[in-house]
């Protein structure tokens, strides 16, 4: 038994970690933020030259054939330092369609094809959106779909709980806290469904679980960045991380986050490993760390004191990363009942 | 990351899986109480000689003489909380002298304490504690004195676990006064026969009177008694204390007692309802879910660290933190799930588990507390896992 990353996989971590250090600077995520189309084009290009679009794509279809872990380490890089991408909707479709239609793995790997995701309405249907297929034409909206610039594709859920692909559709931005991702409602008005699934509870619990790895990112950058303040600034003529009071914020956070670390590892490599509770696993990794990230969001920001509040330090980046996260593909509650539906526990 | 384990090891599981349950009629209930009762000792015994507990301790000293294997330790410990079967003694003889004595032990004192030890016929208590010594445990004052081959005590002890049933205390004792705070201290082993000691028990929260004041009155006990080096008392109770927070929270004991809450929610119900149908009830059953996963997966952590020989670091150092929090929540939510009859204690007709949720809900408590609080846990962790400053000493005045 080894419960641990190997050489190939620190390699990874330090890779993808190394390029978004240089690449994915806190000013160039501004940029992002403040919709400068370049910066974001650059940041796009760089990660697809890194080969990771195809990292959860099967060797045999162009990809790299590695597992939903290796995918989590690579969000966990993007969430630490809060960097848009396509790579979780990418990731999702190289879970669910090598058993349908190899060319859109293919694609992806490849590069010719991008893909977006629209599954809000698996956990919530409000405002009438929910796609229906009717003799395999879509028509109908999805909320907050996760659209990266250029797609070519989306991967929409119907109300079925069915998958489908589709490469057109009409869209309208939706203005989340976090400007530095683009969320959209779409429209498919009759669209014919390039393909279709069965009902998957593995698609849904993988974006979930990689929206967790992304928040563990997120929350892992804020703890480092509150003890690298506490360490320097001071008051009462001391640092403030001598302070017992800071000492403890931190302890707390670290001693939350370390756990939910190896909680999201243990659950990607049970999904990797088709364990018999990988999903219940993934969902409620991705529910404890929408409670854990939503702690240390908020704990961190109070170690910064005034200057966590400001948009100069640009440390509410992060908090509204995790806030996103939080709501993303299922609020804790609906992620928990998933769960608890998973192992029985909810009467029929 | 290999959690798959070898055929090897699936068979060992199958094994102790099966000693376990076509023995299980000999395993001491609830009813079978005091720390020595005939079918306690019987039952620990039968565990050592199937190599289920003290696996890796010595034949010589009494134990299975196993190589270690913490993988096996471990397959061990995660049948015990499936089966929910009584595990071995613990104990802070078992779990915190016996080790501290193998590392650093005479050949005369391994000899003597250890079988009878493990095998639950020499019941130990911890005495480091006094009422101006907790957190601040090196303050300590119980003082020594040297008279011939003996040390003279003289002093108290308080928060003594278990010092009424105890037949000998490891005891912390000040045997340098003009050294400084963490030199003076020597670890010495005591019968508490030796005239002079007067146990006080003091009833706690539970209504139980596990843990005691101690007083020492010109007890007469012999030099030999000391483990290690005279005035180095401080480095053996700090290893002694590493062995007993990685006790303290154990995460396959959490998960036994998260999976016997499952079992309360499913049987119990409410206006004709089973608990775990409340929605309410069942997310906060599903938000521990997710913490005793996270726990046992920071364990896997922590083990392999060990295989490796290497520092857990964070991982290690959060377990008793994170981990007696969580017992004490998930006792809670077994108490909010009983409603009403969750208040009830004792004895009588309506009680659930022979009051044990109440029961575990103080104790755990307790459990946060001792051992370390956890705030002095926060300041490890955030000084030895985070590298953030100590507190100032304050000056003098
Ligand atoms: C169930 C139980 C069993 C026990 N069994 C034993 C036993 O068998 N043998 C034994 O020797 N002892 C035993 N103890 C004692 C235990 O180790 C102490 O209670 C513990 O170390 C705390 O010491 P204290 O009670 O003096 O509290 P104090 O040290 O007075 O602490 C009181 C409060 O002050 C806080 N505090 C103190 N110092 C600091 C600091 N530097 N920074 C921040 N906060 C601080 C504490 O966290 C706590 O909240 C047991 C205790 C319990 C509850």
């Amino acid at each position: 038994m080894e419960f641990a990353l190997s050489e190939d996989q620190r390699m990874l971590q330090d890779s993808i970690s190394g390029f978004l250090k240089d690449n994915a600077s806190l000013d160039t995520i501004r940029k992002i933020a403040d919709g400068d189309a370049e910066a974001k084009a650059g940041l796009d290009a760089g990660l697809a030259e890194m080969g990771i679009m195809g990292l959860h794509v099967p060797e045999m279809m162009g990809g790299s054939g590695l597992g939903l872990l290796e995918a989590c380490l690579v969000q966990e890089a993007l969430g630490y330092t809060v960097a848009p991408s396509g790579f979780l909707a990418a990731t999702v479709a190289a879970d669910l369609l090598p058993n349908y239609q190899e060319d859109y793995p293919r694609g992806i790997a490849d590069g010719e094809m991008v893909f977006g995701l629209a599954l809000t309405e698996l956990s919530s249907r409000r405002d009438g959106a929910g796609v229906t297929v009717d003799n395999g034409r879509l028509t109908g909206t999805s909320l907050l779909a996760d659209v990266p610039d250029g797609a070519t594709h989306v991967l929409l859920a119907d109300t079925s709980g069915s998958f489908h692909v589709a490469d057109s559709w009409s869209a309208e931005p939706m203005r989340t806290i976090d400007r530095t991702r683009t969320f959209q409602q779409l429209t498919f008005d009759g669209t014919m469904a390039e393909t279709s699934t069965q009902p998957d509870a593995s698609a849904l619990a993988a974006a979930r679980l990689l929206i967790a790895a992304d928040t563990l990112g997120a929350a892992q950058a804020m703890l480092d960045k509150a003890v690298e303040y506490a360490k320097e600034r001071k008051q009462f003529g001391r640092v403030i991380g001598s302070f017992q009071a800071v000492k403890h914020l931190c302890a707390e956070m670290a001693a939350k986050l370390e756990p939910a670390r190896a909680l999201v590892w243990h659950a990607a490599y049970a999904m990797d490993t088709k364990d018999p509770e990988a999903l219940v696993m993934a969902n409620l990794a991705k529910a404890h760390l929408a409670e854990v990230g939503t702690f240390v969001a908020k704990t961190a920001t109070e170690v910064h004191g005034g200057m966590g509040f400001t948009d100069l330090l640009g440390l509410h980046y992060w908090f509204k990363r995790i806030g996103v996260n939080r709501q993303l593909f299922g609020s804790p509650e609906q992620v928990r009942q998933t769960a608890a539906e998973l192992q029985g526990f909810v009467a029929a | 990351m290999e959690l798959n384990l070898s055929p090897e090891y699936e068979a060992f599981r199958q094994d102790v899986n099966r000693i376990l349950t076509e023995n299980a009629h000999l395993a001491p209930g609830p009813e079978d109480r005091g720390m020595k009762h005939p079918k306690r000792l019987a039952w620990q015994k039968f565990l050592i000689e199937n190599g289920l507990t003290a696996r890796t301790i010595p034949k010589e000293y009494g134990g299975y003489g196993a190589e270690p294997d913490l993988l096996k330790s471990r397959i061990i410990a995660e049948e015990f909380a499936r089966t929910g079967i009584a595990r071995p003694m613990g104990g802070q003889g078992i779990s915190m002298l016996v080790p501290t004595l193998l590392e650093l032990g005479t050949p005369e004192q391994k000899e003597a304490y250890i079988r009878p030890t493990l095998h639950g016929e020499m019941i130990w208590c911890q005495g480091y504690s006094e009422p101006g010594a907790g957190s601040d445990l090196a303050a300590l004052r119980t003082a020594a004195v040297e008279d011939g081959d003996d040390f003279i005590i003289n002093g108290q002890k308080i928060w003594t676990s278990t010092a009424k049933q105890a037949d000998m205390i490891f005891c912390l004792v000040r045997t340098d006064p003009d050294a400084k705070k963490h030199h003076g201290i020597s670890y010495v082993l005591f019968s508490m026969d030796t005239p002079g000691i007067e146990v006080r028990p003091l009833v706690d929260m539970t209504e139980n009177a596990n843990f005691n004041e101690v007083f020492f009155t010109d007890v007469r006990v012999p030099q030999s008694g000391i483990v290690f080096e005279k005035n180095k008392g401080w480095q053996v109770a700090n290893a002694t204390l590493t062995h007993e927070r990685g006790m303290l929270g154990d995460p396959n004991a959490t998960k036994a007692r998260f999976l016997e809450l499952v079992e309360l929610m499913k049987t119990e119900t409410l206006n004709g309802e089973r608990l775990i149908d409340n929605p309410l009830l069942r997310d906060r059953l599903m938000k521990l879910q997710g913490e005793v996963y996270a726990m046992q997966a920071n364990g896997l952590r922590v083990t392999t660290a060990s295989l490796k020989r290497e520092s857990a670091g964070l991982a290690g150092l959060i377990v008793k933190l994170q981990g007696c929090e969580l017992n004490h929540q998930i006792a809670g939510l077994a108490i909010d799930a009983l409603g009403e009859l969750g208040i009830l204690y004792g004895e009588g007709d309506h009680l659930r588990a022979d009051g044990s949720w109440q029961w575990r809900y103080m104790y755990d408590l307790g459990l946060i507390i001792g051992g370390g609080t956890a705030q002095i846990q926060k300041n490890i962790i955030s000084e030895r896992g985070l590298g953030m400053p100590r507190e100032p000493k304050p000056a003098k005045v």
